[in-house]
């Protein structure tokens, strides 16, 4: 037997798997049905503990090519059951060994409906995975837990290339990014270079690119000052393009402000609407904050909402290149019906060039 | 001329649905995948269903999805749209198998397993509204731009109707051959499955079949080769038996996920059975048996006990069932529309509400004998009683229904509809009151564990709904009130039956107690019948008795009333073109009568009123008579809602489940506005005919009996009979023949060929060739009707095919000799006219009627619209 103890002292019972260790993060719950190994390797998971809300997790098992990032980057796994016998034909072990060699703590036999309901009406909580009866310790455990920086843990080391074949450089500064990223714009013919997420904006400009990707990632956009600041002069320079944390930093980078949302939006059936369109579209996210509607700042104009809360979903930054989304339009887990904003990028890139002169 | 399409097979690829659905403005998502339990080569109505898909990768499922999008955006489909997919177990290639461009059966049940009423929006968006426009009902504050995602499985189960059809061929392919289905909702799938069994009431309550265990072990792996309605429970024996998983997916090609989910019943069923007795089982074993969906009843089984003592323990234990919510989006947003399922372990979202609630009963799946008619009535029951003031609450487990909207009832449990599933249920709720009269049998059956879980009955009461339906209170009933009946008496075994047969004088009607559709009905004309029918009949066990009645072949006559305990209101009265012998939902009816004296009329009024008063019927009531020899019997009361009741209502103008309702809640029937005893007919005739489903069904006789086998029905409706029929028929697809469209064939038999005879003359004279078995055309010869021999089948069917291939033949006119034997001549003949797409018509009544329509020719006529007849 094992708890998941909420800060709140909330206790939810079940079986240990994975690494049967402690684990303590912030829980949130993700209502997508499939892609949890995506999921579990998705940086911007990095510290928290998530409850999947679909009752049966590991049926296809874990395989090679699933993999958003080298390693799982969650704190702990809720589930309700665990699937014994895997089945896919891509499969290569079971979640329950995976999450073991990854050192990372799962608990199974949850009630996860009651968990995420909880959640929902009381907002994002600390929590902590232990075997057996929780203790105060346990909540003081939850209470001392806090997130920071860890899009620049989650970040890459050092600078490097994805792609070097293509007509135009694209710069992706890395704040904790899905590999899956990477791929819609190397599909799209352009040249791709990940820095990390401390790079400065010098460095970045000098390496010749056209335009600047600022990743999604874990964290609060708050705990990254220096970063905005490297965001802010690169939205002076050249065509950036955010995504989910990197859309946060632009925000900050322009004067807006960003606040925490009760449970933030996980999972892959979010409905976006895009203001200039007029049309909405069902979108992957993974995030707790968002931008704040109110007094936004001259020049930055909301040009997608979403519309279940009417949260704000993505910005334009008038007279700049520049635009940023709070959902990840390249999906996996989830849907990929937004990648069009993809070739927007490029197409504001491939034509600045041009402009340039280049 | 028709076009095949020949295609490349993937059978044994996984079968994949997408339901999507697309706005004008371009909009579009998926509201739900499904993934098939049996790969592909079986059609996927036959086929168990789960939502959402279990052994997809999240790139494999969202490739699918991206595909299903780009095709309906390709089509420009603005609504709803079905996309079917093969996807190689084995690597990414995949087919699109089928897109039907529409909402469908499968449309139906992706809005009951969501909550994303997908009917509603496509109609919206017809309107013109767009997606992000349209409201999420379940959540009142998402859109229906949001992709449904639910934090449970789904399970379809298809509903055969191989219960009835004993000498069907039970092989299920690419041609459907169920009738209806369930959906159970669950956490899990070994709960999901089991509920589903539950749902289908064909008597089984585990996955664990006697006549399966029963067999060798060479019998069962053949049984495994083949791909027929049993092939769960066969996948279990074996697996039961220590088969290898490996192996079965090798012959199955069922994924090992189904088939390890499968394994995990069967070894619990087995640590239950080790226990050997009640008092071994403990509270962590029973959680858990509860938790993967094993109902008492087979729990007590396995552990050799009673339900009631499980049941006492399991409560003594605390281990009860919570009920949470369907919502669209997996606890995201709190769900306004109470929509619930129920598992074990977990917190609970249903409490009681704190109104006057009225539980009702549904009918569960369709089958024949119990169709969509009997949600009509669970519907309008529960309008009435929110009319009335109620809360109402629906238990059903059908997604074809009006009844499982999430937006009819106020509260709706997706549940099966056994004692046990039905208490849980009305624990939570506390009602004031259960209704079960409009359910059909599934709902009427459980009235007594209703009672006996302590809850009042809205309606008429246990002991009188006994009285009708058990034999011998009946037949007192009968006898104190001076009304006759055909002689009859009960029996157990087919030693007994064959001696009442004897005493009463062939032929005799066989068909247990407490059925619906004349299941296991039969005539027997001598012993060997009555003894292979016996057989059949107690294949399944019975715990009632087997009736055994004399067989009048007379008019057939039939009546819907409405009755407070005291008064009566007889809307109308229904006369069937068949006699006796064809069950009342095969015959074709017409209302008002057409052939039945003042007297007779005067009698059936009378009897009705007598009998409702004497049942102390508080609500509504169906019987039916045969008027014989100028006298009036009464063959079936059913104290409750009939087949018939949306058809009458909808040709009388008369609300009569909303009528019947009120007086269940005791008001007066005089006080309703339409008057006591027999209503004036309306001015206008109405017929309806059945429908059938042969050529879906092999092996399945088409000549009609005692036994239901139609599966639906179509009504005429006209200012003169014979138009109503000629409306009737062309509604059923059975267009009206002429003569430069082909000739008549005869097989009649012996008893029948007199009044064929007529017929024949009939048809010749109007310019028909005519065509006759061997023995017929004798006869039609010797009295000069000139008729052109042909070979029975078995005598030359070679030559019979080539016959029927020339188009020569238009209609068939076949009458059964008797026995289902389908080696017999006759039952073959019907078979091949099945499979050549011609015309059969097995009744004599039938073919006259069919005749004179013939007679009218192609007569123009004019549509009428019901609310011009009956208002």
């Amino acid at each position: 037997m094992a708890t998941l103890i909420l800060e709140d002292g909330s206790r939810f019972e079940g079986t240990l798997f994975g690494h049967k260790q402690p684990a303590t993060g912030e829980v949130v719950f993700m209502t997508g049905m499939s892609g949890y190994q995506e999921m579990l390797t998705d940086p911007a998971y990095r510290g928290q503990i998530v409850c999947m809300t679909y009752p049966l997790i590991g049926n296809v098992g874990v395989n090679d090519l699933d993999f958003e990032s080298g390693c799982v980057q969650v704190s702990g796994l809720v589930v309700s059951e665990l699937c014994e016998l895997p089945s896919n034909w891509q499969m290569k072990k079971t979640l329950d060994e995976f999450l073991d060699e990854q050192g990372v703590t799962g608990i199974c036999g949850v009630d996860t409906r009651a968990l995420t309901r909880h959640i929902r009406d009381n907002g994002v909580m600390r929590g902590r995975i232990v075997a057996g009866e929780a203790t105060e310790e346990d909540i003081a455990a939850c209470r001392a837990f806090s997130l920071h920086g860890e899009a620049i843990e989650a970040s890459c080391r050092e600078r490097h290339d994805v792609s070097t074949a293509g007509d135009v450089r694209i710069a992706v500064l890395d704040l904790g990014m899905k590999r899956s990223l990477t791929n819609w714009i190397v599909r799209r013919g352009a040249q791709v270079t990940v820095f990390p997420a401390l790079t400065g904006a010098q460095e970045i400009l000098l390496s010749g690119c056209d335009g600047v990707l600022i990743s999604a990632g874990p964290g609060n956009p708050e705990d990254y000052p220096q970063i905005v600041e490297t965001v802010k002069a690169l939205m002076a320079a050249k065509p950036v393009m955010g995504v989910g944390l990197g859309h946060l930093l632009m925000a900050l980078a322009s004067g807006c402000r960003v606040e925490r949302m009760r449970f933030g939006h996980h999972g892959g059936n979010q409905p976006v609407k895009d203001l200039a369109a007029g049309t909405c579209a069902v979108t992957s996210q993974s995030h707790l904050y968002a931008v704040s509607g109110d007094a936004l700042p001259e020049g930055v104009r909301v040009s997608h909402i979403n519309w279940n809360d009417r949260s704000i979903e993505g910005l334009v930054y008038e007279g700049r290149d520049a635009f940023s989304v709070q959902f990840i339009p390249s999906g996996l887990g989830g849907p990929f019906d937004t990648t069009a904003l993809f070739d927007n990028f490029l197409k504001t890139v491939r034509a600045n060039r041009e402009k340039a002169g280049v | 001329m028709h076009e095949n399409l020949i295609e490349k097979s993937v059978a044994g690829w996984k079968e994949i649905e997408y339901e999507v659905i697309r706005d004008g403005a371009g909009n579009c998502i998926t509201v739900c995948n499904m993934e098939n339990f049996d790969p592909v080569g079986v059609h996927t109505g036959d086929s168990i269903v789960v939502a959402p898909t279990q052994t997809l990768r999240d790139g494999e499922a969202y490739m699918l999805r991206h595909a299903a999008l780009n095709i309906i955006s390709a089509l420009g489909i603005e609504g709803g749209c079905n996309v079917q997919f093969a996807l190689d177990p084995n690597s990414m290639k995949y087919y699109v198998i089928e897109v039907n461009p529409r909402v469908s059966r499968s449309s139906a049940l992706a809005s009951k397993a969501t909550g994303y009423p997908i009917a509603k929006v496509t109609t919206r968006i017809a309107l013109g509204y767009t997606l992000d426009e349209i409201a999420n009902g379940v959540t009142g504050c998402t859109c229906a731009c949001a992709e449904p995602t639910v934090d449970y499985i789904v399970l379809k189960f298809p509903r055969w109707p191989f219960d009835k059809f004993v000498y069907a061929d039970k092989h299920i392919g690419t041609k459907m051959k169920a009738t209806g289905e369930i959906m159970a909702i669950s956490t899990n799938f070994e709960s999901a499955l089991l509920k589903a069994v539950r749902s289908l009431e064909t008597g089984m309550d585990s996955l664990a079949v006697p006549a399966l265990e029963a067999l060798s072990d060479e019998a069962l792996e053949k049984q495994l080769h083949e791909i027929n309605t049993e092939r769960a429970f066969v996948v279990a024996e074996c697996l039961r038996r220590g088969m290898d998983i490996a192996h079965v997916f090798d012959v199955t090609r069922i994924d090992v996920w189904f088939l390890k989910k499968i394994q995990n019943i069967v070894e619990m069923e087995q640590a239950l059975r080790l226990l050997g007795s009640a008092d071994k089982l403990d509270r962590a074993m029973l959680l858990d048996a509860k938790k993967m969906g094993m109902c008492d009843r087979a729990i007590a089984r396995f552990v050799c006990s009673d339900e009631m003592t499980i049941r006492a323990m399991r409560r003594e234990m605390n281990i009860l069932p919570a009920f949470r919510k369907v919502d669209t989006c997996g606890g995201e947003f709190e769900a306004v529309s109470p929509y619930f399922y129920s598992v074990y372990g977990g917190a609970t979202e249903a409490f009681p509400s704190g109104h006057k609630t009225v539980v009702v009963l549904g009918s569960g799946p369709i089958r024949i004998g119990q169709g969509i008619e009997f949600d009509y009535c669970s519907v309008h029951c529960v309008w009435a009683l929110k009319r009335a003031g109620f809360d109402t609450v629906i238990i059903n487990n059908n997604p074809e229904t009006v009844s499982t909207d999430f937006d009819t009832a106020d509260r709706l449990y997706f549940e099966p509809l056994t004692p046990e599933d039905v208490w849980n249920i009305l624990e939570i709720e506390q009602p004031v009151g259960v209704v079960c009269q409009f359910g059909g049998q599934t709902a009427i059956k459980l009235a007594k564990a209703v009672r006996q879980g302590g809850y009042a009955i809205l309606g008429t009461d246990l002991s009188d709904i006994d009285a009708a339906e058990d034999r011998e209170l009946f037949n007192q009933l009968l006898a104190s009130l001076g009304i006759p009946q055909p002689k009859g008496t009960t029996v157990f075994t087919a030693d007994e039956a064959a001696a009442a047969a004897k005493a009463l004088g062939y032929p005799v009607l066989v068909r247990p107690s407490y059925v619906l559709g004349g299941q296991g009905m039969e005539i027997a004309y001598d012993e060997k019948h009555i003894r292979e029918y016996m057989d059949i009949i107690n294949l399944n066990v019975q715990e009632h008795p087997i009736l055994v009645d004399k067989y009048l072949l007379g008019r057939e006559i039939e009546v819907d009333a409405i009755c407070d305990g005291e008064n009566v209101l007889i809307p109308g009265i229904m006369e069937h073109i068949e006699r006796a012998g064809i069950h009342s939902g095969d015959s074709i009816s017409v209302y008002p009568p057409q052939h039945l004296a003042p007297r007779i009329q005067r009698m059936v009024t009378d009897y009705t009123v007598s009998i409702a008063r004497s049942l102390h019927v508080k609500g509504l009531v169906n019987i039916q008579f045969i008027e014989y020899a100028g006298d009036l019997y009464i063959i079936e009361v059913n104290p409750r809602s009939s087949r018939t009741v949306p058809y009458i209502s909808k040709v009388t103008g008369i609300p009569i489940v909303e009528l019947g309702v009120r007086a269940s809640l005791g008001e007066k029937v005089p006080a309703m506005g339409f008057g006591t005893g027999l209503y004036p007919p309306a001015p206008t005739v109405a017929v309806k005919m059945p429908v059938f489903s042969f050529e879906k069904l092999n092996e399945v006789e088409v000549a009609l009996g005692p036994e239901m086998k139609s599966t639906g029905e179509a009504l005429g409706l006209a200012e003169t009979a014979e138009e109503a029929y000629l409306k009737g028929f062309a509604s059923t697809k059975m267009a009206i023949p002429r003569p430069e469209e082909g000739g008549v064939l005869f097989a009649i038999a012996d008893h029948d060929k007199r009044e064929a005879l007529g017929l024949a003359e009939t048809f010749a004279s109007l310019g028909f060739d005519i065509y006759a078995t061997t023995g017929t055309a004798h006869m039609f010869n010797h009295n000069y009707v000139g008729a052109q021999p042909v070979p029975r089948p078995g005598e030359d069917t070679d030559a019979l095919a080539k016959l029927f291939d020339s188009g020569k033949i238009r209609l068939i006119i076949t009458t059964p000799t008797h026995g289902r034997d389908p080696l017999r001549a006759g039952f073959r003949l019907r078979r091949m006219a099945v499979e050549y797409g011609i015309a059969c018509i097995t009744s004599i009544d039938t073919a006259k009627l069919l005749m004179k329509c013939v007679k009218m020719g192609s007569k123009d006529v004019p549509p009428l619209g019901l609310h011009d007849l009956v208002l």
